[in-house]
């Protein structure tokens, strides 16, 4: 029997991986693909929590997250794009242009 | 048979439609205009003098009141409603009448103004807003009309508005209108609230206040000092509208409008109402005798200092404004001697008198096209009719038997015997110095030669035409007779106290009068060149005349005191230290703050990321302490 | 249809904003005639609210409900009540106007329409929104098109002044937020229903330590758009920047807006915390009226004239709020109405002159008069209602405020007397400056309103000197409206 901790466990796990990679990986795509995971992450939880309860606002929370999601990957995606047409690179460290 | 009570809304609101038409269809057709605003004039007056003939006959339903709802919410209810008795009545009948007469007069003065619609237009209001004034039954209708006047007289003053002059006359007489209202508004206040002391409702009605005021002090529901107080302050409006000391500095200058304005301005509308006002109001006074006192002094101040001045101008409408300031200080004066009828027989008689010198004087600058009166003369040959009623204009207001002025001035004089000998001397002293400057104008501008230096046009010099002269006519005819007419004893109702007659009063202010005359005479009669004798005699005191006791720089350095000074030190004080210091400082605050902060900001993506994750990090690991 | 008057009032402008989203550029006609329509309608609509609003029986009427977020208590729930009928009347015969004027617009009309009608729907929400979540959305949709419609259309230092508007009114919208959700909790209901919270408090007031911290950040919050004192700067300042319709609103409407929320949210919820701070308020508008009176002396331009005489008029309603007093609060609501179109027509006027001189200092104006005989009697009208003169419905709202402040606050109420004689000054001295004496050269090609264009000046001119002749016409519905709150200050012994 798979209880609540076991996915639980995995959903931290899935986490903590997407996070290392987000503050880690220098290139624009493994940190779109890290956030993917963060997101996945919290999704599980939220359906264990759904199916633990019996409650099933839990999964519509999931389907909107999932949207939300898509939705950021494909803005992500093309500012990716953009980003390397215009500076020819998708290392995020060359790309500081943010601040002051 | 005619609804009575339908009157008092024809008469009130006939002048208001023709300028409500006036204003919105006629702008552009003067004819229109003209007939309509004085047809309206004249429904008032026939509509006056039907409700005159028929509470003459059934005098015993004297006095009626009516009233309608006009704002009225819980807590407070102000109607809108006619009070008619005896002093309303004959009030009405003084401003439409006399009102009649300079109406139709203006069609004549008027014509060709290129502006000849708004004038009419703004003269329909006026008439309105003073008849409003005399049939008010409350106080804040009163108050309602009296704005309106200062409105309407604004409009007529600044009526050749590109004229500066004449614009800042305009302001002249609202603003300082509006300081005497100042005290007007606070007083109304004030008897409002006194009125609900003894436990009614409170209210602006005369009918409630004329008994409960009075009421009060018997009942020691109150000080006299806040009584006293509340009547000052009542008073500031009449020392406003009605030009006394020192408020009064308004009214010359209101010579700037259009002739027939200033006769209408000061003969039976505007100025008259600060003195019905007191008429109408004397119930708040009459128990105060300091009230009475103070009033009668200003009175007397205002009457003297006015003739004075009156002496040394030489514009012929000057002459008459200042004359005009002085009996409105007689009029003041017979109200405060404790007898609002005299001062309201005055009032009529002066309404006659006044109106007729001022309509003559318009007719002599109508065609000599000159208000100076050394530019005038020998008017006795060329304009007849008008200086034949201007003579007798003149010795109305000197007050010689048997022109109306004699009586009512005389009783005025008779009173201050009585009450005041102070006062009565003043009073008589101005009787005399009346006699003298009016007999210094008859002889330089009418009866002594012509002195124009070019005066190549002698023969456009002539009497006005009849729509001019016969309203000259009509007035002269009351002016000599008013005074027969028993208006004390319709005002007092038949009962009360007899209007006093002191021959001794009688004969002495008579011998003053005539005094004045020859004096005026022997001075003036024989002065040929354009140089006034006076002028010799009293040099530096001749100057202060001039220049009017310098109380008009008072009042301009006083009001830019505020406008100027004042209001520039605050908009330095709102710009340097509420904006600079207060708003920019805070915004330079904010400015420097982040710029400070914005250091934090790598720019480097994944810095922002893990300080977002140690956040997070934090926020959990501190929830976990705190147990959720 | 789920939709009933009160929400087409506030649909329609925003339809019609919607719609000219889809009209080309360059078809200006198209574009004034939707935007015309659409305000025409709301006025309509407006007007059929206000004449069929059952003033006997009193409440809110009109009302529409939809349920939104239910958790938080967040409905869209409008309706009208005797004060929100009155100044939606207002504000729907302003829009008119200001729709009107804006049709002289000759920049990206399209845009400044767009923003236009949007600012609208912020004015018509705040008034008719019954849940607080809402009314403060509103009132936010009401400040933010004005920083736009100012810093690209505006002139002079436009952009310093859009951004000190809205940041000046954002502020105080924040400060106001901190007791709105304060009050939130403090009722223990969860919810933003204003019925259901009035309710509430008429049973069992707020906590007095609530009300004592939550009423000044009320007050001073909404108080920023009434200008109070010191917060006024703002105002002048963005006026004189800003077109001349968007200065109608502003002037007209949105300082009226935070008057309305002090008087529904403020008096009407936290009665003994008004009573408490009111006093100080009343001195506050005293300095308003006369600082703010007299500097107007000192200005040199006519749209600066305006805006501190409108600062200095808001120290009427101020003191009128701070009396708590039936007499006070119908004429304070009474002056809302009638300063509204009193202020929108002194703009629109100054404007109409401005856009031919391009000048708007007072020493280059003079003897305008005779060139400009209607907009000169018109201005002239304006500067006499401004001044209180009977006839324009300011002088009932002065004199309702000033007779009942004279038992709560006599000595604030006799120094806001002098605000009169010095209106009468400053507003005389205008008018002898711009349109009086000899005719100057900047005024050499000046030419009347004619047309349509004459339109808003008229409608706003006669329906202040109706409601000035007869008050009648307002105040059965002002005082429904102001029933319930006054009966809860009363029922709290004030």
């Amino acid at each position: 029997m798979i209880s609540l901790h076991h996915y639980l466990t995995v959903s931290a796990l899935l986490f903590a991986l997407g996070l290392a990679g987000l503050l880690v990986r220098r290139n624009m795509l493994m940190i779109l693909l890290s956030i993917e995971l963060i997101l996945n992450a919290a999704n599980l939880s939220f359906v264990a929590f759904s199916s633990y309860w019996g409650d099933l606002s839990g999964q519509a929370v999931v389907f909107f997250t999932m949207l939300v999601a898509a939705a950021e990957v494909t803005v992500g995606l093309s500012i990716a794009v953009l980003l390397y047409r215009k500076k020819d690179t998708t290392d995020t460290r060359e790309l500081e242009t943010l601040k002051w | 048979m005619v609804n009575i009570t339908l009157l008092p809304w024809v008469i009130l609101f006939s002048p208001l439609l023709a300028a409500f038409f006036i204003a919105l269809f006629f702008l552009r057709s003067p004819k229109i205009a003209g007939i309509l605003s004085t047809a309206s004039v004249l429904i008032s007056f026939a509509a006056s003098a039907a409700l005159f003939g028929f509470y003459l006959k059934n005098p015993s339903l004297l006095p009626v009141e009516t009233a309608y709802a006009w704002i009225s919410i819980p807590g407070l209810s102000i109607p809108f409603g006619f009070l008619i008795d005896r002093l309303s009545l004959l009030m009405l009948l003084i401003v439409t009448g006399v009102g009649s007469c300079i109406f139709l007069y203006s069609i004549g003065y008027m014509r060709g103004d290129q502006s000849f619609p708004r004038y009419f237009a703004s003269l329909s209001l006026f008439a309105f807003s003073m008849l409003g004034i005399v049939l008010a039954h409350n106080f804040l209708m009163l108050f309602v009309f009296w704005e309106l006047v200062a409105v309407s007289s604004y409009l007529l003053i600044g009526f050749w508005f590109e004229k500066p002059s004449a614009a800042d006359a305009g302001n002249k007489a609202f603003i300082i209108n509006r300081v005497g209202d100042f005290g007007f508004v606070i007083g109304i206040f004030m008897v409002w609230m006194l009125s609900g002391l003894g436990g009614a409702e409170r209210t602006f009605l005369f009918s409630e206040l004329a008994t409960r005021i009075p009421d009060l002090a018997h009942q020691n529901l109150v000080t006299p000092a806040i009584l006293t107080v509340a009547a000052f302050l009542v008073f500031c409006g009449v020392v406003g509208k009605s030009a006394q000391f020192p408020l009064y500095i308004w009214l010359p200058d209101a010579m700037e409008g259009p002739t027939p304005v200033s006769a209408l301005i000061h003969a039976a509308t505007m100025v008259a109402a600060g003195v019905y006002l007191l008429a109408r109001t004397f119930f708040l006074i009459h128990d105060l005798p300091n009230v009475l006192e103070t009033i009668a002094v200003i009175g007397v101040i205002t009457a003297g200092m006015a003739a004075l001045l009156a002496v040394v101008q030489n514009d012929i409408k000057k002459i008459l404004a200042y004359s005009t300031i002085s009996q409105l200080g007689y009029m003041v004066m017979a109200v405060g001697l404790g007898s609002s009828t005299i001062g309201m027989y005055h009032l009529t008689t002066h309404a006659f008198f006044k109106a007729l010198l001022f309509l003559g004087a318009g007719a002599m600058i109508h065609s000599l096209h000159t208000q100076n009166i050394w530019e005038m003369g020998s008017l006795l040959k060329r304009m007849p009719v008008t200086a034949a009623t201007f003579l007798i204009g003149t010795l109305a207001l000197c007050g010689i038997y048997p022109f109306s002025g004699f009586f009512s001035k005389d009783e005025i004089l008779a009173l201050a015997y009585e009450e005041n000998r102070v006062i009565y001397f003043a009073a008589l002293l101005t009787a005399g110095l009346t006699a003298f400057y009016m007999t210094r104008a008859v002889w330089i501008a009418i009866l002594g030669p012509d002195r124009k230096t070019h005066g190549h046009d002698h023969h456009a010099v002539h009497d006005a035409e009849p729509i001019m002269k016969w309203p000259l006519i009509v007035l002269a005819f009351f002016s000599v007779t008013a005074g027969f007419m028993g208006i004390p004893a319709f005002i007092m109702g038949g009962h009360g106290e007899h209007p006093h007659f002191n021959m001794a009063v009688a004969i002495t202010s008579t011998g003053v009068a005539l005094a004045g005359i020859a004096l005026g005479t022997l001075l003036y009669a024989r002065v040929k060149n354009r140089q006034d004798p006076l002028e010799r005699f009293f040099g530096k005191a001749y100057d202060v005349l001039v220049k009017k006791y310098y109380l008009d720089e008072a009042f301009l350095a006083l009001a830019n005191f505020f406008q100027k000074l004042i209001a520039q030190i605050l908009f330095i004080f709102d710009s340097k230290v509420i904006i600079d210091r207060g708003a920019n400082g805070a915004a330079q605050l904010t400015a420097g703050l982040g710029s400070f902060i914005r250091y934090a900001q790598t720019g480097k993506l994944q810095t922002t990321a893990l300080v977002f994750s140690f956040g997070l990090v934090a926020l959990v690991a501190f929830m976990f302490l705190r147990g959720f | 249809m789920p939709f009933g008057l009160t929400s087409w009032i506030l649909l329609t402008p925003a339809l019609g904003g919607c719609l000219l989203l889809f009209v080309p550029k360059n078809r200006p006609d198209t574009l004034k005639a939707i935007a015309v329509l659409s305000v025409t309608v709301s006025l309509f609509l407006a007007a059929l609210t206000f004449f069929n609003y059952d003033k006997v029986a009193g409440g809110y009427q009109f009302v529409d409900r939809v349920e939104w977020v239910k958790s938080l208590g967040i409905f869209y729930h409008v309706g009208l009540d005797g004060i929100s009928s009155v100044l939606v009347l207002m504000t729907a015969i302003l829009a008119f106007a200001g729709v009107m004027v804006s049709c002289s617009v000759t920049r990206d009309l399209k845009e400044y329409l767009i923003f236009y009608l949007f600012l609208i729907v912020g004015c018509f929400g705040v008034l008719v929104s019954l849940n607080i979540f809402f009314m403060y959305f509103f009132y936010e949709t009401a400040v933010v098109p004005v920083f736009p419609l100012i810093g690209v259309w505006g002139s002079g230092n436009k952009e310093y002044a859009t951004m000190k508007l809205t940041l000046y009114l954002t502020l105080g919208a924040l400060l106001a937020l901190i007791a709105l959700l304060g009050l939130y909790f403090v009722t223990g209901l969860q919810t933003f229903e204003l019925p259901l919270i009035e309710a509430a408090v008429t049973a069992q007031p707020l906590p007095i330590e609530f009300q004592m911290w939550a009423f000044p950040l009320i007050m001073v919050g909404f108080g920023v758009i009434l200008t109070l004192w010191p917060f006024h700067t703002w105002s002048p300042m963005g006026y004189a920047a800003a077109p001349t319709s968007v200065s109608m609103l502003h002037a007209g409407v949105l300082k009226k807006l935070g008057a309305f929320a002090i008087i529904k949210l403020g008096i009407g919820l936290m009665p003994q915390g008004a009573a408490y701070w009111m006093p100080y308020v009343a001195w506050i508008a005293v300095i308003n009226i006369v600082y703010c009176g007299l500097i107007a002396f000192s200005q040199k331009d006519l749209k600066f004239i305006l805006g501190y005489s409108s600062c200095s008029h808001m120290g009427f309603i101020l003191l009128g709020l701070a009396c708590l007093t039936p007499t006070a609060l119908n004429g304070a609501v009474f002056f809302m109405f009638s300063h509204g179109l009193m202020a929108a027509l002194g703009f629109a006027l100054v404007g109409f002159i401005y856009d031919q001189t391009h000048t708007r200092l007072l020493e280059d104006w003079g003897g305008f008069g005779k060139k400009v005989p209607l907009v000169g009697t018109l201005f002239v009208m304006t500067a006499l209602a401004s001044a209180g003169v009977p006839g324009f419905g300011n002088f009932i709202g002065e004199i309702m405020i000033l007779l009942g402040a004279w038992d709560r606050h006599r000595v604030p109420a006799i120094l806001a007397v002098t605000g009169l004689i010095i209106t009468a000054g400053y507003m005389l001295k205008t008018v002898r400056g711009a349109f009086q004496g000899p005719l100057k050269t900047k005024g050499n090609m000046l030419k009347d309103a004619t047309g349509a264009g004459r339109l808003p000046y008229l409608l706003l001119i006669a329906i202040l000197l109706l409601v000035g002749l007869l008050p009648s016409l307002l105040l059965p519905s002002i005082s429904a409206g102001t029933k319930p709150i006054l009966e809860r200050l009363a029922s709290s012994g004030i």
